[in-house]
């Protein structure tokens, strides 16, 4: 026998106390694996749906408003019950997620890239560039996002691309304050002056070197910033302003059971209302969890 | 004092007018009036006679100016729905509106204040915990989902509240109200409810969290130390130096709680300005969406400049300031 081994020395790297960190708290890595098990489900609707809600060759309007748990004609299982047109909710909420997840996603990621690339720009240019761009900024914010939503899809008419251009125009402004404020703070450092002085090309020192530092808070406010998409989403849809009814989200599923709710049949907006909410207060739990990790100024 | 006042007046006159460019444009450069103004059954000769007579066929500064005229003379055009001026239209419905948006910003302060204050004087407690949870319930929960599960709980399960309406008015200066009858508050009760859920747990976080701030504070020592009851120095020392964030807070968040009665209005279809403006959407009512927001707009800037001055009037640090 050797001597004792020794006990392996596990390398720190940024990435494990990250991790570390986040799982300190267990709401929020359960938050977390509700997240990843809705987007799993959202991608994969096509195949693990029991039926395609928009194929109306399966559709049979004899099974119009079943309960949950009935049974249909065919012998299959309505879990979550069936719509007025005799879908299948678990289906139709399955296809749903995916819509409602797709329009908050794209439109946080689109929103965050402009949002962003102009917060930069205006710390670093400064002079007229950021006043033109922190008044507009000001602007927007003062005016709630429903009414901004709300103004242009008056004008453009519904559709999944006008109530994602809506959504984008009302979220880019936070995204625009707050990296300017984090890239305020990165010009005054030695590697930004450094870079500088190599006559490194200006959008290079502003996107290869300092944007990475500036990611942190972009990061968490992407995280909140989905979720508030996905409710401002569902909120226009409930109105009858956003998605069309070839594409309905869960909004417009909710609002497709409304008139159904005042005689008790509660089921075809009941699922997907709980479908919308375990998804925003997992996204929300997520992004809580985010912002505590990643302050600088909460690390232990 | 009075040229700080005349700047922001003048701030306000400029935000005004980039608001009517940007209506304006929306409604006249990305939609086209011609398509929804005159029938698809008009030919060629009629369809230019009424271009004409609206003022399409001038250059488009000019249609501008002629809008912004119209604007300062109160002249908005006519519904196409009810052939009524689109702006006595919203009048006629704001005061709907008006009741229900005060009636939840009361709810926030009647109810959002003293839990705050509890949350705040008992953090660890269970009950403060809780509070606080609910709270992180009232911020993210979408609303109008909220409104639905009211409805399905207290109109269609136990049936002790009306659903849908305004329920019996009373005339006051001219003008129906819901609140001065039984009826009236029954029909208002959830859908106020409903309103002021978002800002019920935004003053509780707010008060809860100047309740922390100002606890540890010399004053409050100095306070306790002079002999005073504890009941004293919350509600009169502490109260007075949490309430001017949450006064700024609740007048700004005024103007938010009037454009989320959109959707409230919806729910409960509570005949307000908001449910107006999603009927006159869906029918491409353009009169009445342009004075709508024409109307919430000059709202907003009006609201925003009256928090400004009573912020100056409450704090004393911003009122000095100001003088220098």
């Amino acid at each position: 026998m050797s001597a004792t081994a020794l006990p392996k020395i596990r390398e720190e790297t940024p990435f494990r106390r990250f991790l570390h960190d986040y799982a300190q708290s267990k709401l929020a890595v359960l938050g977390l694996v509700v997240v990843i098990v809705i987007a799993l489900l959202a991608l994969l609707a096509p195949w693990i749906a029991p039926q395609n809600p928009y194929d109306l060759a399966q559709l049979d309007i004899m099974d119009g408003r079943l309960p949950p748990g009935a049974q249909s004609m065919g012998g299959m299982t309505y879990w979550l019950g069936t719509d007025d047109q005799g879908r299948d909710m678990l289906s139709g909420i399955l296809y749903g997620l995916r819509i409602s997840l797709g329009v908050g996603l794209g439109s946080a990621i689109i929103a965050g890239i402009v949002g962003s690339a102009l917060g930069l720009i205006a710390a670093y240019a400064g002079g007229w560039a950021e006043t033109v761009i922190m008044r507009l900024v000001d602007l927007q914010l003062s005016f709630p996002a429903i009414l901004v939503a709300l103004m242009i899809l008056a004008f453009l008419g519904k559709g999944v691309g006008n109530v994602m251009l809506a959504l984008v125009i009302v979220e880019w402004a936070r995204y625009a304050r707050t990296a300017r404020a984090a890239a305020l703070v990165e010009r005054r450092r030695e590697y930004v002056e450094a870079a500088e002085c190599l006559a490194l090309p200006r959008w290079r020192v502003l996107f290869r070197h300092m944007l990475p530092n500036c990611l942190p808070p972009l990061i968490v406010i992407g995280t909140i910033q989905v979720a508030r998409a996905i409710t401002l989403e569902a909120t226009l849809s409930f109105l009858g302003l956003g998605v069309p009814i070839t594409e309905p989200s869960l909004g417009l599923l909710i609002a497709n059971g409304y008139q159904y709710m005042l005689s008790g049949k509660y089921w075809i907006s009941f699922y997907p209302g709980i479908a919308l909410l375990v998804t925003i207060m997992a996204i929300n739990l997520v992004g809580d969890q985010l912002r505590d990790v990643l302050n600088p100024r909460l690390r232990r | 004092m009075i040229a700080w006042l005349l700047r922001r007046l003048v701030q306000a006159a400029f935000v005004v007018l980039a608001m009517t460019v940007i209506v304006f444009i929306g409604v006249n450069v990305i939609g086209n009036p011609v398509d929804i103004l005159i029938s698809p059954e008009a030919d060629q000769a009629e369809r230019l006679r009424i271009i004409a007579n609206l003022g399409l066929d001038q250059p488009l500064w000019r249609q501008y100016l002629h809008f912004l005229v119209g604007l300062l003379h109160g002249d908005l055009g006519r519904s196409f729905v009810f052939n009524e001026p689109a702006l006595r239209l919203i009048g006629q419905r704001m005061p709907a509106t008006m009741e229900l948006a005060v009636t939840a910003v009361l709810l926030s302060i009647v109810i959002g204040i003293p839990l705050g204050l509890y949350a705040g004087l008992y953090p660890d407690g269970a009950a403060g915990r809780s509070i606080m949870a609910g709270s992180i319930l009232g911020f993210s929960l979408p609303s109008f989902w909220v409104g639905l599960m009211l409805i399905m709980v207290f109109a269609v399960q136990l049936g002790w509240l009306p659903s849908t309406g305004r329920g019996a008015t009373r005339e006051l200066f001219g003008v129906q109200w819901s609140f001065l009858t039984i009826d009236g508050l029954r029909h208002m009760a959830m859908p106020a409810l409903n309103l002021a859920l978002g800002n019920i747990a935004l003053v509780l976080r707010l008060t809860r969290a100047g309740v922390r701030e100002n606890l540890p504070m010399d004053y409050v020592k100095f306070a306790r130390a002079k002999g005073l009851s504890p009941a004293r120095v919350v509600f009169v020392h502490v109260m007075k130096n949490i309430l001017i964030p949450i006064v700024t807070v609740i007048g700004l968040e005024f103007g938010s709680v009037i454009a989320f009665a959109v959707v409230t209005e919806s729910v409960f279809a509570w005949p307000g300005m908001g449910k107006l403006i999603i009927d006159s959407i869906n029918v491409l009512d353009r009169p009445v969406i342009v004075a709508y927001l024409m109307v919430i707009v000059l709202l907003f800037i009006a609201i925003n400049l009256i928090v400004d001055l009573l912020y100056t009037v409450l704090d004393p640090r911003v009122r000095l300031e100001s003088q220098e």
